[in-house]
């Protein structure tokens, strides 16, 4: 599947909206998404939701022999995966540059933080050590996969629980979690991810990005950072300057936020023992509203309504009067009726001036043109261009030779609009280029 | 700690939430007892010229485990996924597109087939995909007295001499 491309509209807007210090979804620039952890039934099992953004994380282990150069620790692994479901531009099997730097991050976040203590990890000094393996698994991208991996992958690797193991002489017995309670890892410190996306040269900075927010963005700095204010890995991608007070301001952001986030981490966790421990219901059953099949999970946002009755009072008072209004419709044939009389036409002069750009524009302009039959009776720009008797030959185009319909041919109900707009609709009628008809009739 | 075993001809609680994921098309997690399966489904879409039907949409299915890289199992209830629901999907009213099933497996209690095969059909149904039918599946396996269960938890099925899927 291809990915959607960004249109350029789109880029404009956001980027005119981070000018203007506003997100797209309300927040200010400084303020994380909302972030729901949740724990499956077994050990180990979690999703962690940033926003949108999803992600499955699952602790696994096995007995292996230690690596030769290391016979009393543990071994680590750890495996970021982009499910094709997360984004339309995710195919299975391809080694993307994104993926191997998310990899990377989760790698340098969590194992060379030594966050966890892989000597606890060994079971028989040079033949046996456990292999503590962390799946994260993207299902759906909404900005900021590495915030949300590395949550998910702490939270699943604290309420991992290993089988008991006890050694005597030569024999190594493993316990099944019916015989011996299952045994946590030892884990000294949360390491937690923090990504800022960078503006205007580095001179403007977002924290969490959202989807939309990452593909306009200029780089990206993410640090990585425990609730005692150590830093574990930090990374600047993109090739953006960062100033020198712009990176101690990310690095003191970054830790009221991973405060934030390891007490709500803290309380996930220990809800989840306690109920576990009371042998109530636990798992993703529980997540899942009951009698409800559909989630449309809205969060609802609180907006401020106190102010709107007066408001609208002043609207109203200091507005023009509506212009006329026409009351009578002219009724061409049975299922088409016109309101009023057109404005002219001022794409004429868009042509003009854009000569230069592609012909997707135009063919754009021309599907938009069959769709608009009705009238439209608001205010659009005062120009008024006088190039209603000839038609308009773009010289930059790529045919050899354009062929202009008769305008007879094209439905009359066009016909009370300028000329112009029917030239433009005419000659485009029939660019080579095109294979379809853009038109809904 | 277990799960609530279906004994006889009982099936454990399950449950269903759609429109879960924001990019997909459509999206389903299926729930029976513990074991859940997560679904997304991009289409009908553009579509790889190699891969392209010209009088149908082309289906692929892809499977994920939890833990570890797909293998055969994966391999071939990808298949069986597949040939189920090009049965269902009226394919022909999109040619040349293709439509993307993806399905994750949350958690694997027992009769992971079945609860991919429900998961799957939700996600068609939450994507709004044209459909003859609809479709669920139920796993049956025998256990060592010779008595049928349905749905059967990961522990019935691994005594179990027999296990079969409908």
């Amino acid at each position: 599947m291809k990915a959607t491309p960004l249109s350029n509209c789109e880029r404009r807007f956001l980027l005119r909206a981070i000018e203007e210090r506003k997100r797209l979804d309300g927040r200010q620039c400084y303020d994380y998404r909302n972030v729901r952890i949740s724990f499956g039934a077994d050990y180990g099992c979690c999703i962690v939701e940033l926003g949108k953004t999803r992600v499955l994380a699952q602790v696994s282990c096995e007995l292996v022999p230690p690596k030769p150069n290391r016979p009393t620790e543990g071994i680590l692994f750890f495996n970021l995966e982009l499910s094709p479901m997360a984004a339309p531009g995710f195919e299975p099997g391809r080694q993307s540059e994104l993926l191997v730097k998310l990899n990377r991050l989760i790698e340098r976040c969590l194992r060379n933080s030594r966050c966890i203590d892989t000597e606890s990890l060994c079971v028989v000094a040079g033949e046996k050590v456990w292999q503590i393996r962390l799946d994260l698994h993207l299902l759906n991208h909404d900005g900021n996969i590495i915030d949300a991996a590395s949550i998910a992958g702490i939270v699943a690797l604290c309420h991992f629980r290993r089988p008991d193991v006890s050694v005597q002489g030569e024999e190594v017995t493993v316990y099944a979690p019916e015989e011996r309670d299952p045994v946590p890892l030892s884990i000294h410190h949360m390491p937690i991810c923090v990504s800022f996306a960078f503006f205007q040269q580095g001179t403007y900075l977002l924290v969490d990005p959202s989807e939309r927010e990452e593909r306009v963005m200029d780089g990206l700095l993410v640090i990585a950072m425990n609730k005692h204010r150590e830093i574990c890995t930090i990374q600047s991608s993109g090739g953006i300057m960062l100033v020198k007070d712009q990176v101690l301001r990310c690095s003191k952001i970054t830790a009221v936020k991973v405060a934030e986030i390891t007490e709500l981490i803290q309380k996930a966790l220990e809800n989840d023992q306690k109920v576990r421990k009371e042998g109530g219901k636990f798992g993703f059953a529980e997540s899942i509203p009951n009698q409800k099949i559909t989630a449309f999970k809205m969060e609802s946002a609180a907006v401020n309504t106190n102010n709107v009755e007066e408001q609208a009072e002043e609207i109203i008072t200091k507005a023009d009067p509506p212009s006329e209004v026409f009351a009578k419709p002219i009724l061409h044939t049975p299922g088409t009726a016109q309101i009023g009389e057109g404005i002219e036409n001022s794409w004429g002069d868009l042509e003009e001036s854009e000569r230069e750009e592609a012909a997707e524009e135009e063919s754009e302009s021309e599907a938009a043109a069959f769709e608009c039959q009705t009238v439209e009776t608001e205010d659009t720009s005062t120009m008024k261009e006088t190039k209603k008797d000839e038609p308009i030959v773009l010289s930059d185009s790529e045919e050899e030779e354009v062929v202009i319909l008769e305008p007879q041919e094209l439905p009359r109900k066009t016909r009370t609009q300028t000329n112009l707009k029917q030239e433009n609709t005419s000659k485009k009628a029939f660019t080579k280029r095109r294979r379809k008809k853009r038109a809904a009739y | 700690k277990m799960a609530t075993e279906g004994g006889g001809c009982c099936l454990r609680p399950f449950s269903c939430e759609q429109g879960l994921l924001s990019r997909p098309d459509g999206s389903a997690a299926f729930l029976q007892g513990d074991t859940s399966v997560l679904v997304g489904l991009y289409g009908p879409a553009e579509v790889k010229v190699s891969k392209e039907l010209p009088d149908r949409a082309a289906l692929e299915v892809l499977l994920r485990p939890k833990v570890g890289l797909p293998g055969v199992i994966e391999r071939s209830r990808e298949q069986l996924l597949r040939r189920t629901c090009e049965a269902v999907v009226l394919g022909v009213l999109h040619p040349r597109t293709a439509i993307t099933l993806v399905l994750q497996v949350l958690s694997d209690a027992g009769s992971l087939l079945s609860c991919c095969l429900n998961a799957a059909c939700m996600g068609m149904l939450d994507a709004g995909l044209p459909l003859s039918s609809l479709f669920c599946g139920v796993t049956c396996a025998i256990d060592p007295n010779g008595v049928i269960v349905l749905d059967p938890t990961t522990q019935q099925e691994q005594v179990s001499p027999g296990v079969g899927y409908q």
